[in-house]
């Protein structure tokens, strides 16, 4: 513990800013993986455990078409939507198969994704890791505000992970599309006997939360090393980001997000090896003072 | 914003889920290079997937350049050399148990065990009990070879050792500290037994050769972190004038390009033992100018004909660069050809063992072209360690100045009383 280099650094305005957008940079890329969790949750009431193997993906996409069109934002779109459709694919001929199964079932098909997918990723882009690099567009000096230090990649990101959550809200809260989703959500045999085809809105939503981890692959690609598992240790983040925002929120996911990544960001000043052990501890909290997490709904019985 | 009902799944039963998912994410499914029967087989279990791949792929090199050869020219007595390659996935109860499976269900006389240390340890125990000839070719921590506690007479390390490089480090460390006023320091190494290590000791000898050193902000990412985004910050915000990092492979990468985005190296002068290897220089994609880097593997290091002959055989056979752990397992496995030799192609651990300790092989890895097998702590000692600057193209490395051996000796006697493993 090092209470007194956390206070230094909160009595400074460009520790602040770096470590705040240090946090948001956390907490967004968390966001865009989690929000997929938990929207794929809420409306399908499935756990796709193979979240984090469609983010690894998409940070390969990503590579590829970057490799192959020199356009970082061409290839993370196209990211984005080869994983939607893979996950639509993916909905269609295996998690369709076990909506109303035992979650350890869901767990066993989801596994099973896991472990093909990182081979597959072996087989065709090798065991070792890559790196994609900063794209041309984003090789500029930092940013400087208020003496804190942002790199205008991380504004991107931001930017990005906020609009992608925002289109997200407005095509759930909004629309049509998302009034038949959410009403499927609650009672999909009564859409359906609307004569509305609920099985294709399922993939619909499917193939969103999967773009969306896609879409946080993407944006991790020029970032972080690419390696075959990568998705693992974010898919542990995201879910513990899922139970503290409440299982099935949006809002949740992104305010959750927020308060893992700011808690990793300064925690990594004032606690440094106790950084996962608070990050456990609030979601201890929540379950045990709100056990629907803070922002979902209570639990039906 | 909206919120989606959700009925039927619980949050115990998520929770029971990602607790069983992360119980499967850490066992793995060994991959066996299968051997075939009547030869001399080899084990050696190493990282063959995820961030550090680089280090199986390159170690397997290594040894394949020095066994292939043998092999090709009539075996130990007519019998070939077979490798047992597996993979840990660089956990280190994973390597205790792919060596157990290496000596008793694949029948390996030999291990070259060709783990980091995070696995070196476990492996240490397994030769312990089984008593097989061992031979570390990648771990660094001192520890492994200099505390007698954890002394096994089969075990022997070809690998260079932390305290060798922190002595030579330390040293060359303080003179540009001292040229440059550099006296507030910073660290970022790898929350594990050779990152703490390391770190501790090149710090010790910075500040042994220079008293006005002192260390204001430590950094321990965990091994393999994905995001080093709030480390970067961390080292940001300390406002010093130096930085040392013993981050290695796929972490440097990712720790590079992530502060390259914060113009890190820009801000303060960096020390990173592990930068000048081809399996960083190759990866990052704006590698940094200017970085002190601690020798690893460069083809112009040493600048002879035999090291370009290596290095131009490595890549034509191998089909990639070598690396620092190319030339550790070269060793290893020429200490283990010339045992086999002298023994006859008996692969008794003890009788191996004997031979070994104190041996001399030529090598342009070593200073004068020669490096020994030490026969007190069972090490390897004389390979070439320097510091040089870093070069964003070929060669990578400038001004590479090697560390002379004697004061390394010297100082490593002293170490060793002060940390109780020497009387």
């Amino acid at each position: 513990m090092d209470l007194d280099a956390l206070m230094r650094c909160v009595g400074t305005t460009s520790c602040i800013v770096t470590q705040l957008t240090s946090g948001m940079i956390i907490g967004m890329l968390l966001f865009l993986i989690a929000s997929g969790v938990t929207l794929i949750f809420g409306v399908l009431n499935v756990i796709n455990f193979a979240h984090g193997s469609l983010y690894m993906i998409g940070a390969y996409a990503a590579w590829t078409f970057y490799q192959l069109t020199g356009s970082y934002f061409i290839s993370a779109l196209g990211a984005a939507v080869a994983v939607g459709m893979l996950g639509v694919l993916f909905e269609r001929f295996l998690m369709s198969k076990v909506y109303g199964s035992n979650v350890l079932m869901q767990l066993l098909v989801c596994y099973a994704v896991v472990l093909i997918s990182d081979d597959l990723i072996k087989i065709i882009w090798g065991p070792v890791s890559l790196s994609m690099g900063m794209p041309v567009e984003f090789r500029l000096p930092p940013l400087r505000f208020f003496g804190g230090v942002v790199p205008p990649f991380y504004i991107f990101m931001i930017v990005a992970a906020m609009a992608i959550g925002l289109l997200l809200w407005l095509v759930i809260a909004r629309t049509r599309f998302g009034n038949i989703v959410r009403a499927a959500a609650v009672n999909g045999p009564m859409v359906s006997a609307l004569g509305i085809r609920v099985n294709l809105y399922y993939a619909a939503v499917f193939g969103i939360g999967s773009a969306l981890a896609g879409a946080a692959g993407a944006l991790a690609a020029p970032v972080r090393s690419l390696t075959p598992g990568m998705g693992f240790s974010i898919l542990i983040e995201s879910f513990i980001v899922t139970v503290i925002g409440g299982m099935g929120s949006i809002v949740g996911a992104f305010v959750a997000s927020i308060i893992i990544g700011l808690t990793r960001s300064f925690g990594s000043i004032g606690f440094p090896l106790f950084v996962d052990g608070v990050m456990f501890l609030i979601m201890a909290l929540v379950l045990i003072f709100k056990p629907s997490g803070l922002f979902g709904r209570p639990h039906n019985k | 914003m909206s919120s989606i009902d959700s009925r039927r799944t619980g949050r115990r039963q998520i929770l029971k889920g990602a607790g069983a998912l992360a119980t499967a994410g850490v066992i793995g499914m060994p991959a066996i290079v299968k051997g075939q029967s009547g030869a001399i087989k080899i084990g050696v279990p190493t990282i063959l997937s995820g961030r550090v791949a680089v280090l199986g792929q390159t170690s397997v090199g290594g040894l394949k350049v020095v066994f292939d050869k043998v092999n090709e020219t009539g075996g130990i007595n007519g019998r070939k050399i077979e490798l047992v390659v597996r993979d840990s996935k660089g956990a280190p109860q994973e390597a205790a148990k792919v060596t157990r499976d290496l000596i008793n269900n694949d029948g390996c006389q030999i291990i070259i065990d060709a783990e980091a240390s995070s696995g070196a340890f476990a492996v240490q125990e397994v030769i312990r009990e089984i008593g097989v000839l061992c031979i570390h070719s990648n771990s660094e921590t001192s520890s492994l070879t200099a505390d007698p506690k954890l002394h096994v007479p089969t075990a022997f390390r070809t690998a260079r050792q932390g305290i060798h490089d922190a002595i030579g480090g330390g040293d060359y460390a303080a003179k540009i500290a001292k040229a440059k006023g550099l006296k507030k320091w910073a660290t970022c190494s790898p929350d594990y037994a050779y990152g703490r290590s390391n770190t501790a000791e090149f710090m010790e000898y910075a500040k042994h050769f220079d008293g006005n050193i002192q260390v204001v902000e430590e950094s321990w990412p965990k091994l393999f972190q994905p995001d080093y985004t709030e480390v970067v910050t961390k080292v940001l915000n300390a406002k010093a004038d130096a930085m040392y990092s013993a981050l290695w492979g796929g972490d440097l990468v990712a720790f590079i390009d992530q502060a390259n985005l914060y113009g890190l190296f820009d801000k303060q002068a960096s020390f990173m033992v592990n930068l000048g290897d081809y399996g960083v220089v190759d990866q990052v994609k704006q590698f940094p100018q200017g970085v002190y880097s601690g020798g690893r593997y460069n083809r112009t290091v040493p600048p002879t004909k035999e090291n370009e002959e290596w290095y131009q055989n490595y890549v034509k056979t191998q089909k990639h660069k070598p690396t620092n752990w190319s030339w550790e397992n070269d060793v290893a496995a020429q200490m283990v050809v010339e045992a086999l030799k002298k023994t006859n192609g008996d692969t008794n651990g003890k009788k191996l063992a004997e031979v070994i300790k104190g041996m001399t092989i030529k090598t342009q890895f070593g200073v004068g072209g020669s490096v020994t097998m030490r026969a007190e702590d069972n090490t390897l000692v004389n390979y070439i360690i320097g510091y040089g600057v870093s070069l964003s193209k070929e060669p990578y490395i400038a001004d590479f100045q090697t560390s002379p051996w004697e004061p390394i000796y010297e100082l490593e006697k002293q170490w060793k009383k002060k940390q109780g493993y020497a009387s």
